[in-house]
């Protein structure tokens, strides 16, 4: 048991307690470190005793206790406000929107995926996308009925060396890029504050005449032969599948003085191609998070299907 | 895949059997109503898309511009398109391609009769892009897979596979053996570019 671990276990302990008693992290682990180093007792049990006589100390039951030892699946959380252990990869990162927020993304394991957040002042050591960990005492929350948890000054880090199946609800879709429809390449949204729309002729539907904010998207069909799929790429998958920025586009577009030229451009450099892309569907479309080039198939196998025939 | 209510899948059809299909036909007496190519292996086409060697382009027209394009699939068949003045980017890309080039085409089937009385099927290009050679030869395998769909469902009929015992004389045996010679191109390709 190391000094770190130690202390760990012991913030978690103090976490619990930290309302009801007038007890430092110091001296629970001082506590433990007694059970452990001089009793060679297992941290577990160390860690139950003194819990146990802080429960006492306290007069509360352990159903009271936030939990901490509460080892749940991703897809288990449903309520706010639980203090729970989680396993889970680390899905996706996102940019934080504010100062206070330190890492935030998606989390995922076996049965689903849920966001998280890490907040600034809990330094916390940073996790990494694709990497999985066992994060012990994290905290669940609700936001329309959308469940998250927060990494908090509690919880516990540990990196886990196995690999994890995430599941997720996503929608795979192969074929070729046969079309690219109107509304797409260097568009303008409305600048009123959650409003999105994309201006037409410079006038939003909502508030009207408006300068705009360009944006990059493409509007496209994917089409195997069998059946067709509506697929949206934003501004990011869009600069990735076609080696132009919106600060590009807008280059171009200045130079033409003509928007259209970035969609044309796109059309060259996309139409005909194939393209396996992945996302969740929205109304008709996919919404793609990840695009690449389909593997050549092996066309032995179709000749020898072609001869038995 | 979950489909779009409206749009029309695009063929996947070598170009003997797309050559085959002068039949046309519409759903409904309506003007507008979409026009299908009945294909000879038992389904309707009102789009598809074609991946070939781009071997010549010329100007037809008479008095404005109607450029014409002949690409070639492996089996040694060939597509014709046909872009005016109504197609002005596909117009623009045929008049400014050098062949030979590999292209991807999307295009509405169309047919036209000669003054000799023969039906000629075409392409109305939606877009024409220059593509690289995997892409064609993945165009290829998916072509001679969906031929070999057609080709196995046609015994089992169906609409269109009725109709198209009625108006063509066409046995489905010759599109399975396009597609055995178009997959067999690809092997001498890769012998060919290994050894040479």
């Amino acid at each position: 048991m190391t000094e770190t671990d130690l202390r760990t276990q012991a913030t978690e302990i103090h976490e619990e307690f930290s309302d009801r008693l007038d007890v430092t992290v110091e001296e629970v682990e001082a506590r433990l470190d007694t059970l452990v180093n001089e009793y060679r007792v297992p941290i577990d049990e160390a860690r139950r005793s003194v819990t146990n006589t802080y429960l006492d100390e306290a007069g509360m039951d352990r159903d009271d206790l936030m939990g901490g030892d509460e080892r749940v699946s991703v897809a288990e959380i449903d309520s706010p406000e639980e203090w729970v252990d989680i396993t889970a990869k680390v899905v996706e990162l996102r940019n934080p929107d504010s100062d206070a927020i330190a890492q935030a993304g998606t989390l995922g394991d076996e049965t689903g995926t849920v966001e998280f957040v890490s907040w600034s002042k809990s330094e916390l050591p940073t996790i990494e996308k694709g990497e999985v960990y066992r994060l012990g005492n994290v905290v669940t929350d609700e936001y329309e009925g959308q469940f998250s948890v927060k990494l908090n000054s509690t919880t516990t880090i540990e990196q886990a060396d196995t690999e994890l199946e995430v599941s997720n609800d996503d929608t795979e879709v192969e074929g070729a890029l046969v079309d690219i429809q109107s509304g797409s390449g260097l568009i303008k949204r409305c600048p009123e504050e959650d409003c999105t729309r994309v201006l037409q002729n410079g006038r939003c539907a909502e508030h009207g005449e408006g300068d705009g904010e360009f944006d990059l998207r493409i509007k496209g069909v994917i089409d195997d032969g069998a059946t067709v799929q509506d697929v949206i790429f934003d501004r990011e998958m869009t600069e990735e599948l076609t080696g132009i920025t919106l600060e590009e586009a807008q280059e171009m577009a200045m130079d033409a003085l003509d928007t259209s030229v970035v969609a044309e451009e796109m059309d060259q450099r996309l139409l005909g191609r194939y393209y396996r892309v992945t996302g969740p569907e929205f109304n008709r479309y996919v919404l793609a998070d990840e695009v690449t080039v389909p593997e050549q198939p092996d066309h032995e196998a179709t000749l020898i299907r072609a001869r038995s025939i | 895949m979950a489909s779009s209510p409206s749009r029309e899948v695009a063929r996947r059809v070598f170009a003997r059997e797309f050559n085959d299909a002068t039949h046309m036909f519409k759903e409904s007496d309506d003007e507008l109503a979409p026009r299908y190519s009945l294909l000879p292996t038992g389904r309707r086409a009102n789009r598809v898309f074609v991946v070939g060697t781009l071997t010549e382009t010329e100007d037809v027209g008479q008095d404005s511009e109607i450029w014409q394009g002949r690409i070639v699939d492996p089996d040694g068949g060939t597509f014709f398109t046909y872009a005016g003045q109504y197609q002005p980017d596909p117009a623009a890309m045929l008049r400014e391609l050098e062949p030979p080039e590999y292209v991807a085409v999307v295009g509405k089937p169309d047919t036209f009769e000669t003054d000799s009385g023969d039906i000629n099927v075409s392409m109305r290009p939606e877009s024409i892009t220059v593509v690289d050679e995997a892409v064609r030869n993945r165009w290829v395998v998916e072509t001679a897979e969906r031929t070999l769909e057609r080709v196995e469902a046609f015994e089992d009929g169906g609409e269109y596979a009725t109709m198209a015992r009625e108006e063509y004389d066409l046995p489905v045996e010759n599109y399975r053996q396009v597609a055995v010679e178009a997959l067999e191109s690809l092997d001498t390709e890769r012998a060919e570019s290994t050894t040479g």
